[in-house]
Order: structure tokens, then sequence, then C-alpha cells
């Protein structure tokens, strides 16, 4: 006999941990890309 | 490709295209969730579980193509020399890694409503979860192998290229070997899905391999913006020593 489970609740969990997932590497990726160009950009000033 | 091997060169089209890829991506991406979260049909045996389908399958996709990425830059690093493809693996490493984990822990999610378990250790599942140890390793391998001026050794290079053996192995899992896992639905040039699903499905897959592009280029931009920043140090400490 199949278990009664509410399917959104998997369905949301994996919207938000794919979706979370997403944003947080680009978000990161363009944050150490700014930081590391300002790096560069500082040491060519020195 | 040669041209591009050029880091002056690659920098200048990366400024414009990482951005281009990263708007789009988003657009497309957030555009064909949305179509198959909100609009999208419940299908007849998994009923609204199957919504997961439009952010695991792109997520298995670019785990791989992750992996793919290291290995042909890996081998155009053994063979030519390119300065840019060792940046490139380097580059690929983090977003396959995080795909890959995405694609297990949405697998997990909907395997429980689907099959009754959370995990099972069949040949799909045990493959990808060996891909994910590979990023893992690979990344160790990476970042124990670079120099104080930011080169690498070939290790890693050898380690990329021998890992994607893993890369058929997980996608004729299904085929060679009895698995709990759904056999291929989409191959090239035919689909045994419903064009209900498969059109937003397609378009989260273009819209996340552009998101995945765009976060490649601009991990490529820093680690090189990172090794320029340390060779102009280098080259003052020593101007300033003598």
């Amino acid at each position: 006999m199949r278990e009664a489970m509410d399917p959104w609740i998997f369905v949301a969990a994996a919207y938000v941990v794919g979706i979370g997932a997403t944003v947080t590497m680009a978000a990161w990726s363009l944050l150490s890309m700014r930081r590391a160009e300002k790096r560069r950009d500082d040491a060519r000033k020195r | 490709m040669h041209g591009l091997a050029n880091p002056a060169r690659f920098l200048r089209i990366a400024r414009w295209l990482m951005p281009l890829c990263m708007g789009i991506g988003f657009a497309v991406a957030f555009g064909a969730l949305g179509w198959g979260l909100f609009f999208g049909p419940a299908e007849r045996l998994q009923g609204e579980t199957v919504r997961i389908v439009y952010l695991h399958v792109p997520a298995a996709w670019l785990g791989m193509a992750g992996w793919m990425g290291i290995a042909a830059a890996s081998f155009t690093e053994l063979v030519w020399r390119h300065p840019l493809a060792g940046i490139a693996a380097r580059a690929c490493a983090v977003p396959g890694a995080v795909f890959t984990a995405v694609c297990l822990i949405t697998g997990s999610l909907w395997g429980r409503p689907a099959w009754g378990t959370w995990w099972v250790w069949d040949g799909r599942l045990t493959s990808m979860l060996v891909l994910l140890f590979l990023y893992f390793g690979w990344m160790a391998l990476s970042q124990a192998s670079e120099a104080a001026d930011g080169s690498q050794n070939r290790a890693p290079a050898i380690f990329g290229l021998v890992g994607a053996v893993n890369i058929p192995i997980i996608h004729y899992s299904v085929i060679w070997w009895n698995s709990q896992h759904q056999a291929p639905s989409i191959s090239l040039g035919k689909s045994a899905m419903a064009g209900d699903f498969l059109w937003p499905l397609l378009l989260a897959m273009l819209g996340f391999t552009l998101l995945f592009a765009g976060c490649v280029l601009a991990r490529m931009r820093a680690i090189l913006a990172n090794q320029q920043a340390e060779a102009r140090l280098r080259r003052k400490a020593l101007s300033e020593a003598w």
C-alpha cells in the first residue's frame, strides 16, 4: 500500500535546494571575481 | 580555440560574455522553472512530484558537463599547454560539484514519494555519488599542486582525464544494470516525454547551462586576476629587494 504523502513538500524542498544552491554559487562567483579584480587593480596602482 | 588561449583576448571576450550568459541564463532558467511549477500539468502516475524534473535533469546534465569540461581542458593543457586550459578546469570544478550535489539531493527528494525510499545503491545513483567524490578529490589535488606563482603541475590534468571514465558509466548505468532509476527519456533527436513536460525541461536545461557558463567565466576571471596580482606583487617585492 502506498503511503499518503503531500507531494508539494518534496517539490518545495527540491526547489529551495536547487534555486538556493544556484543563486549562492552565482553570487559567490561574481563576488570572488570582483574581489580578485579589485586586488589586481590595487596591485597595479601601488 | 588557439586564439582564445591568449589571456588578454579571453578577458576582452569574457567581459561582455559573462554578464550576458548570467543575465539570459537567470531569465530563461527561472522562467522555465516558473512555467513547469505553476503552469505545467501533473503527471498521470507520479502526480505533482514530476515538477522536480525541471531542476533534477539540468543539474544531472551540468554535473556531468562540468567533468567533461575538466577533461577537455585537461587534454588541452597536456597536449597544447594552453595557458588558460588549467584555469578553465579549475573554474569548472565548483559549479560542477554544486550541480552534482543538487542532482543527488533533488533525486533523493523525488525518490522518497516516487520509489518509497530516499536512496538505493544502484548503478545510476552510486556512479553519480562517485562523481561528487571525484570532484572533491580533484579540487583537493588541484589546491595541493598549486605553486606559489599560481601555476600547477600536471597531476590534476591527468586525474581529470582518468576520472572522465565515470561519465559513460553514469550515462549507460540504467541500460547496463537493473536500476530503480528510469531509462533515458531524452536522446538526440527523439524523446519519450510529452511536449507539456519536454519544452519547459529543455528551456530549463538551456537556462542553467548559460548560468553555468557565466559562473565558469566569472571564476576564470577571478583566477586570472589573482594570478596577475600575485605576479605584480612578486615583481615589486623583487625590485625593492635589489
